[in-house]
């Protein structure tokens, strides 16, 4: 127990050290852009009409006179003190924003999360139970396509198929234009997140899918399944009671890594239907130079990555007892 | 089991090969000469449905959507090429320094490997091509800069497995100098997974950049590339005009599979534990 406490504190200050140097790559990158945000946000025009007063106090909102070093000090010291700073373009809170936005992500991304797993990981037993033959072949160009698709035009696609040529669910939004917030049914939010789901689980299924056919192949090519079909084992006891359980714990862990993946696709999948999640609000600080919003953003993603391999380290040591002795010799 | 009057796999293999890369760069050479065409715009033909004359339909500035295609094809090879070349050869620096300078550059590297693959992909390209200010400058640097860890990753593992196999070591005790060494009984093991790790870069960094430019932060929209096309294509879709979506995108997956079939046969061929499959 000792140990595992010990290695579970050595990964979590790694961690720190990684968000912190996250934090400070993404701060530097955003200060050496050449984009003014007076112009992006304000424009040419608006600037040439202003005062000198009024220039300067734009300047000073949008901190571009203030020097690196003295904000991204004063934004760690901020952070430390658990407040993220303020959004510029929505002028909230970031931690306000990212709750909300969030809000709306978790719903798509645990449901893409979940159906892409399990269905990953069936399709891959699948595939590499019957190696060779056109299950296998079906699975493996299927994956092969949808690797090489961009998850934004697999949104679009849906979107023409569903929503506009069959008229079956709505276009965007994750609620119903117009309508009082008060009145918006669960069903409502329900079908306006079907389509960004569905496009994210599509497109999550193909990594862990080849994963677990590589091992499903090694399973089948060993000599204990070997040895169960000389006994006269039949097929599905033997996927289900040797492949399945020797597959799961790196499909499980390759899982949990994958969860970077399926945030960088939200990003797209959000912006094709105007879904108002965390990816959205990430294109919009993007493109108006917000940046303690993106720097927020990239800082809480980054550590729900992180926290997902972290997870996944760990459980590697509780499923596997081989993993579980070997940390505890060593 | 072949019969003698069929080709071998190997044959079949590398015919594969020829043709996938002609296919290629008949494509990327079609697209720079008709880089022109692809932004005429000719209003007695705006929002054609798909016809013999204009196999991909125009759209409504009356522009050829066939050509305009070929044309975002060719620029993302062309910045896929780059971007990969670009990734590839950090990875390997960077993996080879990871491998023989020592725990401490070790620890560095792997630590600055972890960080860059921490970020989320697509927030990644996204700050750097902002630093850069966007643009053409903005999307090759942050499509090469966030590709190379994983290859970076493989190649260390496969260094530091190297320097300790046995054949290696005994040709050490034989005498035989460093550079020697590296040259005869390293470089021939390392080329083979280098190669193809770096074509199969290609598929990632064309549908990086593509993604990215559709959300803004890449080429500018007066470039035929094929993610401003597909972003200007979102405001027609409820109208009808199916047709400015569907065959852009349909062309970039076939792209990007006939590179990710090309790296997967290439390292068949290139890899000796598959090589006389």
């Amino acid at each position: 127990m000792k140990h595992r406490l010990q290695f579970a504190a050595k990964k979590l200050l790694r961690m720190a050290l990684l968000l912190l140097g996250v934090s400070l790559v993404s701060f530097l990158l955003m200060c050496a852009s050449p984009l003014d945000p007076l112009q992006t946000n304000v424009g040419q025009v608006a600037l040439g009409s202003m005062s000198q007063e009024q220039v300067a106090q734009l300047e000073a909102y949008w901190g571009v006179d203030t020097p690196p070093v003295q904000r991204y000090v004063g934004w760690l010291l901020g952070v430390l003190h658990g407040d993220l700073g303020s959004s510029l373009l929505y002028r909230q809170p970031v931690l306000a924003i990212i709750g909300q936005r969030l809000a709306g992500s978790v719903l798509l991304l645990l449901t893409a999360w979940i159906i892409s797993g399990i269905l990953g990981m069936t399709l891959g037993v699948i595939a590499g139970a019957c190696r060779g033959q056109w299950p296998d072949k079906l699975i493996r160009g299927y994956c092969l396509l949808i690797s090489s698709t961009p998850a934004f035009w697999l949104a679009i696609l849906l979107l023409l198929i569903f929503a506009v040529w069959l008229g079956w669910l709505p276009v965007g939004l994750s609620v119903p234009i117009g309508m009082d917030a008060a009145s918006v049914t669960l069903t409502d939010r329900l079908s306006h997140a079907v389509l960004p789901a569905l496009t994210l689980s599509i497109t999550g299924v193909a990594n862990i899918a080849l994963h677990t056919r590589e091992k499903m192949v090694d399973v089948m090519e060993s000599d204990y399944v070997l040895f169960a079909k000389a006994r006269g084992e039949s097929m599905r006891s033997i996927v289900l009671r040797h492949g399945l359980r020797n597959v799961l714990l790196p499909g499980i862990t390759l899982q949990f890594a994958s969860i970077s993946e399926i945030i960088g696709g939200s990003v797209l999948v959000e912006q094709v239907f105007s879904y108002p999640g965390l990816g959205q609000a990430a294109v919009t600080a993007g493109l108006g130079s917000d940046l303690p919003l993106l720097l927020g953003i990239t800082v809480i993603t980054s550590a729900i990555v992180f926290g997902g391999n972290l997870i996944a380290d760990l459980l590697y040591g509780v499923v596997d007892p081989k993993i579980r002795r070997r940390a505890a010799k060593g | 089991m072949k019969t003698a009057g069929r080709m071998n796999r190997r044959q079949s293999t590398l015919i594969f090969l020829v043709c996938a890369a002609g296919v290629l760069a008949v494509v990327m050479i079609m697209g720079i000469a008709l880089e022109d065409a692809a932004l005429e715009t000719d209003f007695s033909r705006t929002n054609l449905a798909p016809c013999p004359e204009y196999l991909f339909g125009t759209d409504w500035m009356g522009r050829d959507m066939f050509v305009r295609t070929l044309a975002g094809l060719s620029l993302s090879i062309r910045i896929g090429i780059l971007t990969a070349a670009v990734s590839a050869v950090m990875a390997l620096l960077l993996g080879t320094a990871a491998a023989m300078l020592g725990s401490r550059a070790d620890a560095v590297i792997s630590w600055v490997i972890d960080l860059v693959m921490g970020i989320p992909h697509i927030l990644l390209v996204m700050l750097i091509s902002i630093a850069c200010g966007r643009g053409f400058a903005g999307v090759v640097a942050g499509v090469s800069l966030s590709h190379w860890p994983s290859l970076a990753r493989v190649i260390r593992g496969e260094v530091l497995q190297l320097k300790q196999a046995p054949y290696i070591l005994a040709a050490e005790k034989l005498g035989a100098s460093r550079i020697a060494n590296v040259r005869r009984h390293m470089i021939p093991h390392l080329l083979p997974q280098f190669l193809t790790g770096t074509i199969l870069l290609f598929p990632h960094a064309i549908l990086h950049e593509a993604s990215v430019t559709f959300l803004g932060f890449g080429l500018s929209s007066e470039q035929p590339a094929i993610g401003v096309i597909l972003s200007e294509s979102m405001q027609y879709l409820t109208t009808g005009r199916w047709w400015l979506a569907l065959f852009p995108g349909l062309c970039l997956v076939a792209v990007v599979i006939l590179f990710a079939l090309l790296g997967e046969r290439a390292r068949m061929l290139l890899d000796p534990s598959s090589v006389h499959e």
